[in-house]
């Protein structure tokens, strides 16, 4: 729709005192060279030759409107038949249960693509119709509107003396007691929905620091269950070197002998990578060598940066990468940071083996999983804890 | 049919109806022949305005089968690979509009892609108005609403986008909520607050639903209104030319050219987006899978206004230290919030910071060539190089991918180029302007270089200089002197006292910022007679009065 100089069908367009061609095309949009049409360059003599509005105005020839109406009539005519096309094809693809079995996805795709095609065309058949429409069959217009505002200086303050005057007369100016005490009857009104907001949540931010994996209600540690099976996990069966699998603690029973869920808000904050490595890998301290069972080792899922699952693993260098951000920890000694924004290392979930063999946690996890947090504190290690006390993490 | 001679007894009518309500209302009849200028640039904001409108209808049609709960059930839909899995009933009902709503998918595609076109075009949008220097005096206002609405849209992109809960959409879910963890003293409540709990719990989905459908959209339809209104009321710019000026407009009349111009514009932004929404799938939830926070789907990307967000996450370092036992998450909070942070009120500020810079008080209608205000203009390039290279930062993943570079090397590649880059664009971009600004000059001197090649009599080869054209050399001189104001360079009065205010540091400030922005002027007045061929080759009046520029100092002639 750029108005190039070229649509200028008044003639002229190449005016006695303008440069070649060349020149102008790479002002596109300046107004139209001067030609003889123009020449009422003062405004009022254009109104008084009899022009609707004062500047120019380019009547198109009688041949070019004709062939213009011609062609937005056709483009009208294909924007019809398109906008029927649509009703066609609405009826017309048959989708989810009509469709034949087991083809939803495509049937979808083919309802989308007969309706969406219908639709623009006759969408984009309008818009040609009427841009012939503009270009062929109106006017050139190249009207001058003046501005009412001085281009400089001299700012006109009719406004601002009428708002004066108004306020001077209401008598708020005067009465500083009347403005002050209508302020104050403000202050309470506009502070009533802030307070009205402070049931959106609950503020017992405590639950930030603990997971699922406190033990039940017994008392017995939890067990590691493989995240989507539910099945414990022997520790003398999970043997092979470089391997690693997504665990959940085991819920608590549900009510009436059913089966115990955790919802994906527990989830959220216990979801554990399970690492087995060969023994002599693990770098680790001894106090931290207490969290692991020959060579398996067990970090929170939930990435120190800004939460997501941190679930890429590097068998040979044993780094867990974090795909949002590119966090990336070292599992061999203790999930420390070794490139990207996380701020701190992944928590350890201190692992043992219970009476049947199966891996449990022996408590929750000592440190907060997921992003910092203003009142987490220091990590358990920074805390001066020189082992594991079951009763601290729990 | 060419040639009515009476008009179709209902337009008549309407004519007479209306005349006989509102008759003689000289608002409607100058209104309906409010001039607007032309040029492609003035159309973005348009497109924006368009892709407004058909968003909120597109996600009108989506809300009536919507369901913004998190309530667990068991898809039950025509999907095949989902039937029988647990999922929140959004997702369900989002898998219900693409696979059982006749059209849904079409509408789904179509109010993404047009939230896409919607963003884009403000962009672009800003770009033109800053670097046309529309943003200045009277206008400024209205850059600060504009400046609104590109914030609002991106948080409404970001909330749509996390509406139908697969798994793309929960872990932008969960970013926000990490994001809001890591504001210091108050951050684990507002995540409460905004939670209802813990992530991610019940009610996030219908909260952004409100905020989504109801409360942005809301005040964005108010923005937008008030921001055309401004524009009604202001006049539109427009570029300088032959026969435009400051206290004029030249361009088409409201009524009826502009009014089916811009009808027709709106019908091809919506074709354009129907098409798109037809031919290229996105957001194809259902590859997706349900959101659990137990997994995550490598390479996924958000939409691209995330772009530079998810960038400056990635390129922070490690960075988190402790402030009296309390962990300051400052590789979260300063990509996440403070930069963004600095970006926008940079934005916001600018037509105030320039007008102190420059001391300029005085009503601008005519736009600025972008060479003429080299300052301004490799500003903007250096914002632009800043946030572009953030942008590619959030998709440094892809780019290791593609061209086999190292994922840890694409990292340091952009870290060294977010510092580097914006300060190179900024020396360039500033040597363009001026080198274009001299050939202007020059041409509008010498004329221009015609490609025409003669031999002269003594066997020496020139090429001829043409003169060139009365508009190109209104156009050339548009250049208005942005002389940096007295009281900055330290002016004296007559007594030889300099003015107080330039004494105070703040005044000095003032002074070194206006000599920076102001610095390397070209001439246009100083002819040097170097060359033979063709001089002072533009006829006299081409650039008098009635040029769009109100002369400064070095625009006589
Ligand atoms: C003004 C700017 C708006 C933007 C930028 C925007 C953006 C988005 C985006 C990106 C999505 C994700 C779509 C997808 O599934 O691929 C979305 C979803 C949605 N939007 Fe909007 N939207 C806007 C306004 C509105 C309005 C005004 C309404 C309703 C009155 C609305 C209703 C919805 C609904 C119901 C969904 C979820 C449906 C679904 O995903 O299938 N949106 N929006
Ligand atoms: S969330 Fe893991 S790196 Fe950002």
């Amino acid at each position: 729709m750029t108005d190039t100089n070229d649509t200028n069908a008044g003639g002229g367009a190449e005016g006695p005192d303008d440069g070649p061609a060349r020149r102008r095309r790479r002002v596109i949009g300046t107004p139209p060279a001067t030609g003889p049409a123009l020449a009422a360059e003062d405004p009022r003599e254009a109104a008084e030759a009899g022009a609707a509005y004062p500047g120019m105005f380019h009547a198109r020839p009688e041949k070019e409107q004709r062939s213009g109406e011609r062609w937005a009539s056709v483009a009208f005519l294909v924007a019809m038949v398109a906008g029927i096309g649509f009703f066609v094809a609405y009826f017309a693809f048959r989708i989810g249960e009509h469709a034949p079995e087991g083809s939803a996805t495509l049937a979808a795709r083919y309802s989308n693509f007969g309706l969406g095609l219908s639709l623009a065309i006759a969408l984009l058949a309008i818009a040609v119709g009427m841009t012939i429409w503009v270009r062929k069959v109106m006017p050139h217009y190249e009207v001058v509107d003046e501005r009412h505002d001085p281009p400089s200086g001299g700012e006109r303050r009719e406004f601002g003396d009428y708002f004066m005057k108004g306020a001077n007369e209401s008598g708020i100016v005067k009465r500083p007691m009347l403005r002050r005490t209508l302020l104050l009857a403000m202050v309470p009104l506009g502070l009533a929905p802030i307070v009205l907001l402070r049931d959106l949540g609950p503020n017992n931010i405590e639950v930030l620091r603990h997971t699922a994996w406190a033990p039940g209600p017994d008392g017995r540690p939890r067990r590691l269950l493989i995240e989507g099976t539910n099945q414990p996990i022997l520790a003398a069966e999970f043997d092979s070197p470089g391997s690693i699998i997504t665990v959940l603690p085991e819920p608590d029973p549900g009510e009436d002998g059913h089966e115990g869920h955790l919802s994906l808000t527990e989830q959220a904050k216990a979801v554990t990578l399970l690492i087995k490595m060969r023994p002599e890998e693990l770098a680790l301290p001894p106090e931290r060598l207490d969290f692991t069972i020959d060579g398996i080792i067990a970090y929170s899922k939930v990435c120190t940066h800004v939460g997501c699952a941190a679930a890429l693993y590097e068998q040979t260098t044993h780094r867990i990468l974090c795909p949002c951000h590119q966090s990336t920890f070292d599992a061999r000694n203790g999930g420390e940071v070794i490139f990207g924004p996380a701020g701190r290392a992944l928590p350890m979930l201190p692992l043992a083996v219970d009476s049947e063999g199966y891996l449990v946690a022996v408590s929750d996890y000592p440190d907060a999983v997921g992003p910092s947090f203003w009142e987490r504190g220091p990590n358990f290690w920074e805390r001066g804890n020189e082992h594991l006390d079951p009763e601290e993490g729990s | 049919m060419s040639q009515p001679t009476t008009p179709p007894k209902a337009l008549g009518a309407l004519g007479t109806y209306l005349d006989e309500r509102f008759h003689g209302s000289s608002m409607l009849r100058t209104n309906m022949r409010k001039v607007f200028p032309n040029h492609w640039s003035f159309m973005l904001g348009e497109v924006a305005l368009y892709s407004f409108i058909i968003v909120l209808l597109t996600g009108v049609f989506l809300t009536l089968w919507f369901r913004p709960s998190m309530l667990e059930v068991e898809y039950t839909g025509s999907y095949a690979p989902l039937q029988g899995v647990m999922m929140s009933e959004a997702y369900a009902s989002a898998l219900h509009i693409s696979f059982d709503v006749r059209g849904g998918l079409l509408v789904r595609q179509i109010h993404h892609w047009a939230a896409l076109i919607f963003v884009a075009a403000i962009l672009m949008h800003m770009m033109r108005v800053f670097f046309t220097g529309a943003f200045r005096k009277p206008r400024e206002l209205n850059w600060l609403i504009g400046a609104t609405l590109l914030i609002l849209a991106m948080v409404e992109g970001l909330l749509g986008y996390s509406l139908p809960d697969d798994l793309l959409s929960g872990v932008g879910i969960r970013l926000m909520q990490g994001v809001a963890l890591a504001v210091p003293v108050i951050g684990s409540y507002a995540q409460m607050f905004l939670f209802d709990g813990e992530f991610p719990g019940e009610a996030i989905i219908p909260r952004l639903f409100t905020v989504h459908v109801l409360l942005l959209p809301g005040i964005m339809l108010a923005l937008v209104g008030a921001h055309v209104l401004i524009v009604w009321i202001q006049k539109h710019t427009q570029y300088p030319g032959r026969g435009r000026t400051e206290s004029n407009v030249v361009g088409t009349p409201m009524y009826p050219a502009f009014a089916v111009k811009a009808g027709a514009f709106f019908f091809f932004v919506f074709g354009f987006t129907a098409l798109m929404a037809s031919v290229f799938q996105i957001n194809p939830i259902w590859l997706f899978g349900p959101y659990t926070p137990t997994s995550i789907s490598a390479g996924s990307q958000p939409d691209f206004y995330i772009g530079f967000m998810e960038g400056s996450l990635r390129l922070f370092p490690q960075w988190e230290p402790l402030i009296f036992g309390h962990p300051l998450s400052l590789s979260t909070l300063i990509p996440a919030l403070v930069i963004p942070g600095i970006l926008f009120t940079a934005l916001m500020l600018w037509p105030f910071l320039e007008a102190w810079i420059t001391g300029d008080k005085r009503q601008h209608h005519t736009a600025d060539r972008p060479r003429n205000a080299p300052t301004r203009t490799a500003l903007g390039v250096t914002g632009i190089t800043f946030y572009g290279v953030l942008l590619l930062a959030g998709a440094n993943d892809l780019i290791s991918e593609i061209f086999y570079i190292d994922l840890y090397l694409t990292t340091w590649i952009f870290r060294v180029s977010l510092i580097v880059g914006p300060i190179i664009a900024f020396i360039v971009t500033r040597r363009v302007c001026l080198g274009l600004q001299r050939r202007d000059r020059d041409e509008l001197h010498h004329g221009y270089e015609s490609g025409i090649v003669k031999q002269l009599p003594s066997g020496e080869f020139i090429e001829v200089h043409q003169p060139v054209g009365a508009d190109a050399a209104v156009e050339l001189r548009s250049k208005v002197a942005s002389e940096p104001l007295e009281i900055r360079t330290g002016a004296v009065d007559e007594n030889g006292v300099p003015d107080p205010r330039t004494r105070s540091p703040l005044g000095k400030l003032r002074g070194a910022a206006s000599r920076w922005f102001t610095r390397d002027k070209v001439d246009f007045d100083e002819h040097d007679g170097g060359h033979g061929d063709g001089h002072a080759a533009v006829e006299e009046g081409a650039g008098s009065g009635r040029a769009a520029v109100s002369s400064g100092p070095s625009d006589k002639h």
